[in-house]
């Protein structure tokens, strides 16, 4: 097995968003927030958004975890600000499909193309994805709610 | 004389490989340590040449396998020193053992507001058997009070030792901290107020000489799969007198002396304990793995891993950026860490690109892991068959780190 390059993984956008994550703080009029838990490698996000019908007009978010899980989160903050939830859906979707390897058209990617180092690293797609599967959560549901991804 | 290395690294293939274009540093020996081939062999003649079910054929296969697994039985008591085979009894390991004290010997003498006492540092294995207990019964679950060098706090010992505490289970040795707690002294506490003691042996048995009637505990539990023998099996130790009172846990053959409809007559012990076909192969592998650490000599791997742990505790000290998270005066085998700006996950991937493969995460440890306010460490622990070059590859994989980090 060749080894994944730990600099394709822990690219320079990655290091940059785990040292200074973007909109990383509680959100006050929130009207949706999730818990997001790895329970494996103690990694814990909490998910603020505002929605406006089905427009994400803010979403922060706030937690400690590994860097591949803090900058995943910090560039979905970044991606999804003024999508709809499907547009979120399907760019969710994306992601996933690069980090598990498949082609995807990267332009639509934009910067979160920086997570498809993650691909060589099959443990790590779980750090990736926590902060995506708690907003998933949040959208759906207008109570606290708590997922767990292990 | 110190270890012959090279001759001992031969014994254990698994060593030999490249991972990640570097070669194999397995430092992960607490979670689950590595196989010689003395015990990869004895596994593999005992299905070529021997195997069939246990106590139950007249048959020449059937009496070697019963022959091999009860003398694997006796030599499990040499290595801790029981006075009789009745005493130890085949688990899966020293999750199941603990789960059959609290349930076979705890829970008929629980009753509500009594207490079960345990440590801040146990290993879920050793906490959630007990809460499941305290659930069932109503009981509470009192936890003895740790420092902030991973040292038990013992200064309250003597007031959580009451008239309501019914058993005491405590670890040998932390598997997330090292620590090697004062067991003896804890336990002739306990017994002055009559309380029995169970020990979690898990992380002991690996790397020193353990002799229960020395303790005198009550209870004695430890897995194979840490002490160079296979997984699922582990051995309980409990005194005879203890066991004899003690229902059974499970039903099945092979715990029985007779069976009808009306009446189910129980074996005598240990077989009391061990019902339905037992891992003969893994308790064959057991017993060769004692054997080779005997041939070792469990002093010289005592003296070894010391001189190990003691090496690479000053290497890291003198690193900047590095906490060890476990400072206790007397440890065994393992340096947990944090490297400064950088979460355990993300270190245990970069090691393993470097070849070395430590723990990263809660060790099943998550109140140790409270105290300390962290969310994980990394964790590197050493067995006897690891060598100082390989503290250099530790070391050096930590600057690899730092300098991806910096
Ligand atoms: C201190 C301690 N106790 C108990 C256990 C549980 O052992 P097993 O999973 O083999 O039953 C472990 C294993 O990690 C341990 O380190």
């Amino acid at each position: 097995m060749s080894a994944g390059d730990l600099r394709d993984l822990y690219q320079q956008v990655i290091m940059d968003h785990n040292k200074k994550p973007r909109n990383f703080r509680e959100m006050s009029d929130a009207n949706h927030l999730a818990h997001g838990n790895n329970p494996l490698c103690g990694d814990a996000l909490v998910v603020y958004l505002k929605l406006n019908g089905d427009v994400i007009e803010d979403v922060s978010f706030q937690g400690s975890g590994c860097a591949i899980s803090v900058a995943s989160a910090s560039l979905m903050t970044e991606a999804l600000k003024g999508k709809t939830s499907a547009e979120a859906d399907a760019l969710y979707d994306l992601v996933h499909k690069q980090m598990t390897g498949e082609e995807v058209d990267t332009s639509a990617l934009g910067k979160l193309e920086v997570l498809s180092g993650v691909k060589e690293f099959p443990a790590r797609v779980k750090c990736a994805t926590l902060s995506w599967h708690t907003i998933h959560a949040a959208m759906d549901s207008d109570h606290d709610i708590s997922v767990t991804t292990e | 004389m110190s270890l012959d290395l090279a001759a001992i690294r031969r014994d254990f293939p698994i060593l030999d490989q490249q991972v990640n274009g570097h070669p194999l540093v397995y430092l992960d020996n607490a979670a689950s340590s590595q196989k010689p081939n003395q015990v990869i062999d004895a596994i593999s003649d005992y299905y070529r040449q021997d195997n069939a079910n246990v106590h139950r054929g007249v048959h020449r296969l059937s009496q070697r396998a019963t022959d091999a697994y009860e003398s694997a039985r006796d030599k499990v008591r040499g290595f801790v020193n029981a006075k009789s085979d009745k005493e130890i009894i085949f688990v899966r390991g020293a999750t199941e053992a603990v789960n059959l004290v609290a349930q076979s010997f705890v829970r008929p003498m629980l009753a509500k507001g009594d207490d079960v006492l345990i440590s801040h540092m146990e290993h879920h294995a050793n906490i959630v058997p007990w809460q499941m207990l305290c659930e069932q019964t109503g009981a509470n679950l009192k936890v003895i009070p740790m420092t902030t060098k991973g040292e038990l706090d013992l200064s309250g010992l003597n007031e959580l030792l009451n008239e309501r505490t019914k058993i005491m289970a405590i670890g040998h040795v932390s598997n997330a901290l090292g620590t090697i707690n004062p067991v003896k002294d804890m336990i002739a506490q306990a017994h002055a107020k009559g309380i029995p003691v169970l020990v979690d042996g898990a992380q002991a048995v690996p790397h020193m000489a353990v002799d229960v009637q020395d303790l005198d505990c009550d209870f004695y539990v430890f897995s194979g799969h840490k002490m160079f023998a296979p997984t699922g099996i582990g051995a309980l130790y409990g005194k005879q007198d203890l066991l004899e009172t003690m229902p059974p846990w499970q039903g099945g053959g092979d715990m029985i002396l007779s069976v009808s409809f009306a009446h189910t007559q129980y074996n005598e012990l240990p077989y009391k304990f061990e019902a339905g076909t037992p891992h003969i192969a893994g308790a064959i592998g057991l017993a060769a793995a004692i054997d080779y650490m005997h041939t070792i000599g469990i002093a010289k791997i005592a003296q070894h891993e010391h001189d190990l742990l003691v090496a690479a505790t000053a290497r890291l000290e003198a690193l900047d950026g590095i906490r060890i998270i476990g400072t206790a005066e007397h440890k065994a085998s393992v340096l947990s860490f944090m490297i400064e700006g950088v979460h355990p996950h993300d270190v245990g991937t970069i090691f393993d690109q470097q070849g070395v493969a430590i723990r990263t995460g809660h060790h099943c440890a998550q109140p140790v892991m409270q105290f300390f306010g962290i969310p994980a460490t990394a964790r590197a622990s050493f067995a006897f068959y690891n060598t100082f070059e390989e503290i250099d590859a530790l070391v050096d994989a930590i600057k690899k780190v730092q300098e991806l980090f910096a």
